[in-house]
Order: structure tokens, then C-alpha cells, then sequence
């Protein structure tokens, strides 16, 4: 499949050009930008994020397991007297729990991202000229030079035609 | 300036600026020559540094007791550093986690080195309780495994294994947090350099990242949970560490009123060392237009409001020593203040508590030396804080059979300056290698309080101008054919 990348340099041009191709029934493959741009995901017709569940779930598996452990060492697996304290001591145990529910839910959900966006050290990647700089690609899958003569009406400064790579499908 | 919307929306970054100019600029550092100013900090900061892990290897090696503790005065100068170090650490935080929750957005100038220096500071922390520990090479027995010395497992009911625990997490993921907030940006340095060891490492660093809106919709949604996680966790962290002193019944120290008042007191401390780090490193990389004259305005706010909180904390303090009604917490409290160590009451309450209300001169909040005296000022009397809430608590307490009075000795000076040469080392190192400012959060709020603002347009053909002195960047514009592969 061939695709049709048109560059802009301006954020509010390729927001616009995002929504008008979705409405135009082109389909948007990409936008590739150095700096998130608000509403893209809008104007992309993205889904929301899965992410803040995965964070959700993490964070009480940490909790749980961190409650967990500490009720087991305390109270079965060596039940230790200190200064006369209750073994299940649960309020001196919310410190710890606290913090690994965090851990676990940081950590967790950092490396679902990674996965998900498959973004890991060592990547070969194909980028698209001075996207991670100071331009921006809306890149279109092509109908018969249609996604092209849109693009450029649409304002781009260029428009390329070709196959990438990276996270387009 | 004449392109301002609104008087309410002062542009963040003050100088008219294209994208590709603020990645040239940010990046400018990284690549020019370090200047003799830099070498001759790196170099004082590398002296302290060595002199700090020969002094600490030397007590390691001899013994705790080259200390010269006194009996009563069991924790001094290596906790007070230990919760000096903790304190500076928060503002970094608070910057990038709790002002973007708040939506502020002059935060992004500033939360990359904040971010850093939380880090490092986090380092100095961790160092003095693994000393503290007399034995450091049995330092994980503080960590909860299956062990040979039959079931036995750590104290969760101890504060000093919460400790354990808070900091580490804390490290964590504040490293996390600053690695997330890094991705994107070593992705931009990767694609500016030619070619070489650096690009490969870059390359490596910043894991395939090619700007994707797919990449940055999910990116953004885990920043704002790393955000919303990392912001309970910096007020849990310091009501941890004052939880060590709090659930002891040592007259000063058994405060219900600790957890709040060790939480402003880290962010008050905290604010001063960004600003102390930045109005150095604004001047220093010509960093003026990004980090402006409004950043540390708002930061200098940030320091009036936590000073004055500090302040209010000292006399609720001084208030319940005498309305509890118990003759030891009356005794401690009158001791501090007038006591052998009244000296150091008094300098840190003069450094905390009226020295920053000076701020509230907007001459004074406006002039970045004025400022930067400030937050020497605070920093010191922050440093004191911690050493009148332990020493004076510890020299005088229920026995006066156990009085003793307390001075440092070379070793915990030494160690405390390594301290110091470790700090500045890391942040001295991390200017010249990263990108200092969030190049794409500073994009993102290029045009911030203008009006029509549009990047001047440069053709994709013709050749962006390379600065003289990086002639390992390439030159900006690639063919459109092919698309770079790192």
C-alpha cells in the first residue's frame, strides 16, 4: 500500500487537515509531530487509551500483595512481638502498602506503554524527515492521487509519496 | 511586547523563537565546548567528591565511632543530611508532577533539570543511612527476602524500614518519570546527529521513538498517570521520613504536627536548590528566554507561601510544647530556643521564617541576584532545621545525667561535603550530556500568550543554518526520498 505524506510547519494546519481528511473519507494512517498536539487523537478518530486500567489493576495487585505479605510474615510465618503491638497490625502497615501499590502501578504501566507503542532500546526505525524537529506529517493512505491533491490543498509545504515505516500500519 | 493577546498571557518563552531554533538551542550545550567556569565547577565539585568517598571509606574501614558521637546525640549530622538531601528532592517533583496536574504550564522550562536534581539529591539521601548503618555490606537486610537465619523477616512496623521503602520507590519513580519525559527528546538529539558513538547511544536511549500521534496520545495519558502517582508519593515520602522521628517519645521530636510540616519544609528547601541550580544555568547556557525572569518569579511565590507554612509550623510547635502541658516537651522547646544550641534556633529561623518574606518586594522576586542569595539563604537555614530538630531534641533529654553536648568531627564534615561534590558532580555532568529543557514541552507552549503566532517557514530543500560550533549536527534538511534510519 502506497501512502501520501503531506508536511506542515504548523500545528493548527495539521489539526485541521487531520479532521478534514477523516471527514473527507480518506484514511488518516498517521500524524507524526515533535510535540503532542491536543485533540489530535479527536481529529484521528483514536480510541482512548487502555492505559489508566492497566495502572488501575497494577496498583491493586500491588496493594494487595504488599497487604499480603506483610499480614503473613507478621502474623503466620514469624509472629514477633514488638513492644507489645498487635500482630496484624494493620495502620503500621499502610506505609508499605502505600508504596508499592505506587511502585507496582508506575512501573507497570511505563512498561505497557512501551509494549504497547512496541518501543524498546535498539529499535530500527524509519523517521520521517525533521518529524522530531520542527515539522509536521499527516500521512494518508493513497486513492488514485487523491490523498495527495488533498494534502496540497490543504496546505501542506510538500507532499511525498511512499511507503513508511514505524508505526503506520 | 507588542504581540501579546492578553496582559494575563505573557508569552512562557520570551524571545520569538521557530521550533527548530529551540531545538538548536537546548541542544547548543550539549554540544559546544564546556567552558572554563564549567571545568572549574566540575573540578571543585570532583574534589569534594573524592574527598567524601575517601572520608567514607576511611569510616567504613576504622568504624563508626571515627563519628565521635556522643551517646545521646546517636543521629547528627549524617540524618540531618540524610533529611536535608530528602527535602531538595520534592521540588522537583512537585514542578513535574503536581504543577502539571495543575495544568500550570511555565512549569516545562524547568522540570527537566528539577526532575534531575531530585534524582541526585535522592542519591545523596540514600548514601547516609547505609553509613548510618555501621555495617553498609549488610545493607539488605533492611529488604524483605527468604533467609537462612530461619523465618525471620524485617520489622513492618518500624518507621526506618518505611523509609526502606519510601525512598526506594521514590527513586524509582522519579527515575521512571524523568526517563518517560526524556524518550521523545532523545529521540529529536538522535535525529539531529550525524553519525557516531552519541548518535548510537541516542539511538539506544530514546528506543525507536519516530513521533507517531498514535505513540503520543497513549505517552500523554501515562505521563498524566506517572504525574498523579508521583504526587502522593513526594507528600508520603517526607511524612515517612518524619514518621522516624515522630513515632518516638523523645520531647521534640513526638509531633503530631511533623508529617505537614516536613512536607513544606522539603518543598520550601526544594524550591530554593531549583533556584539556586538555575539562575546559575540560565546564565550559564543563555537559557534566559526559556527559563525567564517569570519562572522565577512564580518559584520565589512557591517559596513564600512554603516559608511562611514553616513558620506557622515553628510556632504551633512552640504552642503545643506549652499547652500540652508536659514539663519535658516545655523543657525542650525553651532549651532550643535558649539552650546551648540557641544559635542555631535562631539562624534558622531568621533564614526560613523572615528571610523569605523579603520576597514578597516584587523588586526583590524580579532580580535573579537577589533571588539567588535568597535561596543560598533558605538552603542554609533548611540545612539548620534538621539539625535543631535532632540535635536539641537528642543533647537534652528526660536524664540530665545523659546531657551531653554535641560537635561535629572532620569525618561527618567531610562526608557531608561529599555529599555536596556528589550532588553537584551528577547535575554538572547531566547539563552537558542531556538536554536540560523539555525541548518538546517547550515547543508544545511556543506560542503560549501570542498572538497568530507561526513559525517562519523554511523550505524542506534548503539548509537550515548550523551553528559554527557543532559540526557533528547535520545539517536540517533531508531529502524527502528517504526517510533517516538511526
Amino acid at each position: 500500500m502506497t501512502f501520501a505524506i503531506g508536511y506542515f510547519d504548523d500545528e493548527a494546519q495539521v489539526l485541521t487537515a487531520t479532521r478534514k481528511a477523516r471527514e473527507s473519507g480518506f484514511s488518516v494512517s498517521d500524524v507524526f509531530s515533535p510535540y503532542a498536539i491536543h485533540g489530535i487523537e479527536d481529529a484521528m478518530g483514536l480510541r482512548p487509551s487502555r492505559l489508566p486500567w492497566v495502572c488501575f489493576a497494577a496498583g491493586m495487585t500491588g496493594a494487595t500483595l504488599a497487604m499480603g505479605f506483610q499480614l503473613w510474615t507478621s502474623v503466620s510465618s514469624w509472629a514477633l512481638n514488638v513492644g507489645g503491638k498487635p500482630f496484624a497490625s494493620v495502620p503500621a502497615f499502610i506505609p508499605v502498602t502505600f508504596e508499592l501499590t505506587v511502585l507496582s502501578a508506575a512501573l507497570t504501566s511505563a512498561f505497557a506503554l512501551f509494549a504497547r507503542a512496541k518501543l524498546f532500546p535498539g529499535k530500527k526505525v524509519k523517521v520521517l524527515p525533521r518529524v522530531t524537529d520542527d515539522r509536521f506529517a499527516l500521512v494518508l493512505e493513497e486513492r488514485d492521487g487523491a490523498a495527495a491533491s488533498f494534502l496540497q490543498s490543504a496546505g501542506a509545504l510538500e507532499v511525498a509519496a511512499e511507503t513508511p515505516q514505524g508505526d503506520a500500519p | 511586547m507588542a504581540d501579546h493577546q492578553s496582559s494575563l498571557r505573557e508569552p512562557l518563552v520570551s524571545a520569538p523563537r521557530t521550533l527548530g531554533q529551540i531545538t538548536d538551542d537546548v541542544m547548543r550545550p550539549m554540544h559546544a565546548r564546556p567552558t572554563w567556569k564549567w571545568w572549574a565547577a566540575f573540578a571543585v565539585a570532583v574534589s569534594l567528591l573524592t574527598l567524601g568517598v575517601s572520608t567514607v571509606a576511611y569510616q567504613i574501614l576504622t568504624g563508626i565511632g571515627t563519628w565521635g558521637l556522643n551517646r545521646t546525640v546517636g543521629w547528627a549530622f549524617d540524618i540531618t543530611n540524610f533529611v536535608f538531601w530528602v527535602g531538595i528532592g520534592h521540588a522537583g517533583t512537585l514542578i513535574s508532577a503536581i504543577l502539571f496536574l495543575f495544568r500550570q504550564k511555565w512549569r516545562t522550562s524547568i522540570n527537566r533539570s528539577a526532575e534531575a536534581m531530585t534524582l541526585f539529591a535522592v542519591m545523596c539521601a540514600g548514601v547516609f543511612p547505609i553509613i548510618h548503618m555501621g555495617r553498609p555490606w549488610v545493607g539488605f537486610w533492611a529488604i524483605p527476602y527468604p533467609n537462612d537465619r530461619g523465618p525471620l523477616w524485617v520489622n513492618f512496623r518500624s518507621p526506618l524500614l518505611w523509609d526502606v521503602f519510601a525512598i526506594s520507590t521514590y527513586f524509582t519513580v522519579s527515575a521512571v518519570f524523568w526517563y518517560v519525559g526524556l524518550v521523545p527528546d532523545l529521540a529529536t538529539v538522535r535525529d539531529r546527529l550525524k553519525s557516531g558513538l552519541k548518535k548510537a547511544l541516542f539511538s539506544v536511549l530514546s528506543l525507536g521513538w519516530n513521533g507517531s500521534s498514535r505513540t503520543w496520545a497513549r505517552y500523554e495519558v501515562l505521563y498524566l498517570l506517572l504525574a498523579g502517582l508521583a504526587t502522593p508519593l513526594v507528600l508520603s515520602v517526607h511524612t515517612i521520613v518524619s514518621m522516624d522521628f515522630a513515632t518516638s517519645v523523645i520531647p521534640g521530636w513526638h509531633t503530631t504536627i511533623f508529617p505537614p510540616y516536613f512536607v513544606a519544609g522539603a518543598v520550601f528547601s526544594g524550591f530554593a536548590m531549583v533556584l539556586t541550580l538555575l539562575i546559575i544555568a540560565r546564565v550559564v547556557m543563555g537559557f534566559e528566554h526559556l527559563i525567564t525572569i517569570r519562572h522565577l518569579e512564580n518559584m520565589a511565590k512557591v517559596i513564600i507561601v512554603t516559608g511562611s507554612l514553616v513558620g506557622l509550623a515553628y510556632g504551633t510547635e512552640f504552642f503545643v510544647a506549652w499547652y500540652s502541658g508536659s514539663a519535658f516537651e516545655r523543657f525542650a522547646f525553651i532549651n532550643r530556643a535558649f539552650g546551648p544550641f540557641a544559635w542555631s534556633y535562631w539562624i534558622m529561623v531568621s533564614c526560613n521564617v523572615i528571610s523569605p518574606q523579603l520576597l514578597w518586594f516584587k523588586r526583590l522576586r524580579t532580580s535573579p541576584l537577589a533571588l539567588f542569595a535568597l535561596s543560598l539563604v533558605v538552603n542554609v537555614g533548611m540545612w539548620f532545621e534538621r539539625f535543631v530538630i535532632i540535635v536539641t531534641s537528642l543533647h537534652r533529654d528526660f536524664l540530665p545525667s545523659s546531657w551531653a553536648m554535641y560537635a561535629p568531627t572532620k569525618i561527618e564534615v567531610f562526608t557531608m561535603l561529599g555529599s555536596f561534590g556528589l550532588f553537584f558532580t551528577l547535575f554538572l555532568l547531566f547539563v552537558r550530556v542531556l538536554p536540560v529543557i523539555s525541548i518538546g514541552e517547550v515547543k508544545a507552549v511556543l506560542s503560549f500568550g501570542r498572538k497568530g503566532h507561526k513559525p517562519t517557514h523554511e523550505p524542506l530543500t534548503a539548509p537550515a543554518p548550523v551553528p559554527a560550533d557543532r559540526p557533528d549536527v547535520v545539517p536540517a534538511p533531508i531529502p524527502l526520498s528517504g526517510a533517516t534510519t538511526p
